[in-house]
């Protein structure tokens, strides 16, 4: 009696949103919520939670667990949500190396992995896969952008730093790709360092006429409080990593002015981001940052494909996540054939907009840009 | 230009060591008087930039923000002492490694409950900002000169107040032989947790000033309290001159070799591959003279007892 209670009231709610559903779908989101990197993590799944709430869809079962960006504990929790918890979907890493430690083995078990916001070369080239597919970026995509606007604004001689880990390399080799001019010096710091005095005093020892810089988190925080006490004043330029809403607040006014580059930004015209930064400020009392973009886009992407086609048929499933048929908070949007995304890079500026530091698109540096490792990918 | 260049990294490397010496000298303090690893040092550490950025976003002022780390750090170290530290005395070192581990979850977990996940905004106060000139024509951060300063001021003060006051006196005797004074009559209870609220004050005032340079943000500690180790190790364990002298070491070393290694190296092996090597290199330096050194001095530079 109350089974078919049930089902009557299923068939009834079905019948009321007028959206059939084939099958529910179970996501597992493994995502980073204690320890320094926590905001990345925690805007990601905010903003996912919030595209799903929004969509009304109650057939879209989401658990979330924490990594603490350990990649030994990412691996169990995807063992353990594949295997116990029987999900279809795995997301939400948000570091390369977890990423790098989780993403193959999900994959080669037929489970779909979508990341919102690691996009690790390896994954992007030679080792893609038609499971995997990154909603965010390739690594490198921000970097080359701003090599390509430090041409533009008639940079000729760039310093450039970044940690000494994979995505610090990538993110060097990612400006370099696009930049014409010469290098006024280049320094790997150690990951996790927090005084930049001996760097920045370099910086000005080398008669740069432009800085580059990739310092995610606190790294990036630091670096900007001691440069502008410096009193160098050479121009700085970063990937939007270090300069989103999650670490504005804490660098304060010495951010003003930077330029930075990013495939989202709160300003973005279309209503579908409109909706987005307005009822993500109404749900949860701060601006979203470009992580919680991507979060909102991956849910987005999944509501669609779960619309079109049931998730226990992969291969109608991963057409109906290919087609990306979904309306992106970043406009235009689409995958390519490595299934990682060809979008637009934009250039920011970081501004104050009454007592709040955010950003406001100045323009665009590279347009329908696809990442350099599309053509290693045998799909 | 290459001397100014160089006074200004000499600099820097005495202020990181400045800041080490004020980690390390609770650190060393402790494990001295009281034979107990606190590995909850960090979260210390943390407590005092946290708590300075709070009163000071509040209030406005950078300086009742001072107060206030020193206060919530030393409290939080006597509230530790009397909750936890006081039943591992006897414990061995396994024991006090494991609770004291369990401590910086707590403070990590804590302070993100209190203070969310987003890190906090702590700026200099305006009167320290901006550079200086010096002699030779090179130019300095005021309040990194500050930070050296206080440094100078808090290594004279412990010298003063260990080997002139009737508390420094207690402390020494307690150093050396913790059953005889107990028996002499000394209230070793309340020595240790004056011994832990001082410790924890010091490593507050550490985080509450480089918290204004840095960012103040969970996990802040555990960095900074591996190098507090290396610097103790260094200085022979339980000696306050030992710390001083080790961070003052350590932070020469760590600053000079990330500056002149990859240079050095770029001489041989050309400018990209040199920078590589060296910057490689120069993250591992320190640990490789803390190897040297205990090779040729086991228990450190002044070992506190033989």
């Amino acid at each position: 009696m109350k089974k078919t209670l049930v089902a009557g009231l299923f068939g009834l709610a079905v019948s009321v949103s007028g959206v059939a559903f084939a099958e529910p779908v179970k996501v597992g989101m493994i995502t980073t919520l204690s320890g320094g990197g926590a905001g990345l993590g925690i805007d990601v799944r905010d903003g996912f939670l919030l595209a799903i709430k929004q969509s009304g869809n109650k057939d879209i079962e989401v658990v979330v667990e924490d990594d603490a960006m350990k990649p030994e504990l990412a691996v169990q929790i995807a063992d353990k949500m594949i295997q116990s918890d029987k999900v279809d979907i795995l997301t939400g890493i948000i570091w390369s190396n977890l990423a790098m430690a989780v993403v193959p083995n999900a994959v080669a078990q037929g489970k779909f992995y979508l990341s919102p916001n690691a996009g690790p070369s390896a994954l992007a080239g030679a080792k893609c896969d038609e499971n995997y597919f990154n909603v965010a970026w390739q690594n490198d995509n921000l970097h080359e952008g701003m090599g390509n606007y430090a041409n533009t604004a008639g940079y000729k001689n760039s310093f450039i730093l970044a940690p000494n880990y994979p995505a610090g390399t990538d993110a060097l080799t990612g400006y370099k790709r696009f930049y014409k001019g010469e290098l006024a010096g280049e320094i790997y710091t150690k990951l996790a360092q927090t005084d930049y005095a001996a760097e920045i005093a370099q910086i000005r020892a080398s008669g740069a006429d432009s800085v580059y810089i990739f310092l995610p988190g606190g790294m990036g925080i630091a670096f900007m409080k001691q440069y502008a006490q410096s009193g160098v004043g050479i121009p700085v330029l970063g990937p939007g990593f270090s300069f989103d809403q999650d670490v504005l607040g804490a660098i304060g006014d010495a951010a003003i002015g930077v330029k930075n580059t990013s495939q989202w930004s709160k300003d973005l015209d279309n209503p579908t981001n409109k909706t987005f930064v307005e009822t993500f400020q109404a749900e949860y009392g701060r601006l979203p940052s470009l992580y919680a973009s991507q979060g909102y886009d991956t849910a987005s992407l999944i509501l669609s494909a779960a619309a079109k086609a049931s998730v226990k048929d992969a291969d109608a499933f991963r057409a109906a996540l290919k087609a990306a048929d979904f309306k992106s908070v970043r406009g235009d949007f689409k995958f390519g054939n490595n299934h990682h995304p060809i979008q637009d890079i934009y250039v920011r500026e970081v501004v104050k907009e009454g007592d709040v530091l955010t950003n406001k698109i100045i323009g665009v540096s590279l347009e329908d840009h696809q990442d350099a490792y599309a053509s290693e990918c045998k799909m | 230009m290459q001397t100014t260049l160089l006074i200004e990294q000499i600099l820097n490397g005495v202020q990181f060591g400045v800041m080490l010496f004020l980690m390390a000298a609770g650190l060393t303090l402790i494990f001295g008087v009281m034979g107990v690893i606190n590995l909850a040092h960090g979260s210390l550490y943390m407590l005092g930039a946290f708590a300075c950025a709070a009163v000071a976003t509040a209030t406005g002022s950078f300086w009742l923000g001072l107060m206030a780390s020193l206060a919530a750090a030393a409290a939080a170290g006597a509230i530790v002492e009397l909750l936890v530290i006081r039943r591992l005395y006897d414990r061995d070192h396994l024991d006090q490694v494991l609770a004291t581990f369990a401590l910086i979850l707590i403070f990590s977990e804590g302070t993100r409950w209190l203070f969310g996940s987003f890190p906090l905004y702590l700026n200099i106060p305006p009167v320290l900002s901006g550079a200086v000139d010096l002699p030779a024509g090179a130019r300095y951060q005021l309040y990194r000169l500050a930070i050296i300063l206080v440094g100078i001021a808090v290594a004279i003060g412990l010298y003063l107040l260990i080997s002139k006051t009737r508390l420094g006196m207690r402390i020494r005797a307690g150093q050396s032989d913790r059953e005889m004074i107990a028996a002499l009559g000394v209230d070793i209870r309340t020595l240790y947790t004056v011994v832990f609220a001082l410790g924890a004050a010091l490593a507050g005032l550490a985080g509450a000033m480089v918290g204004a340079l840095q960012s103040v943000q969970v996990g802040m500690g555990e960095p900074v309290l591996i190098l507090a180790f290396v610097v103790i190790v260094i200085g022979g364990i339980g000696s306050i001159k030992g710390a001083l002298v080790g961070a003052a070491l350590v932070g020469l070393v760590d600053t000079l070799g990330r500056f002149l290694l990859p240079q050095f190296f770029a001489l041989f092996l050309g400018p990209s591959q040199g920078t590589t090597v060296g910057a490689a290199l120069a993250s591992m330096l320190i640990y490789i003279v803390m190897a040297l050194i205990l090779a040729v001095r086991p228990r450190g530079l002044f070992a506190a007892s033989t």
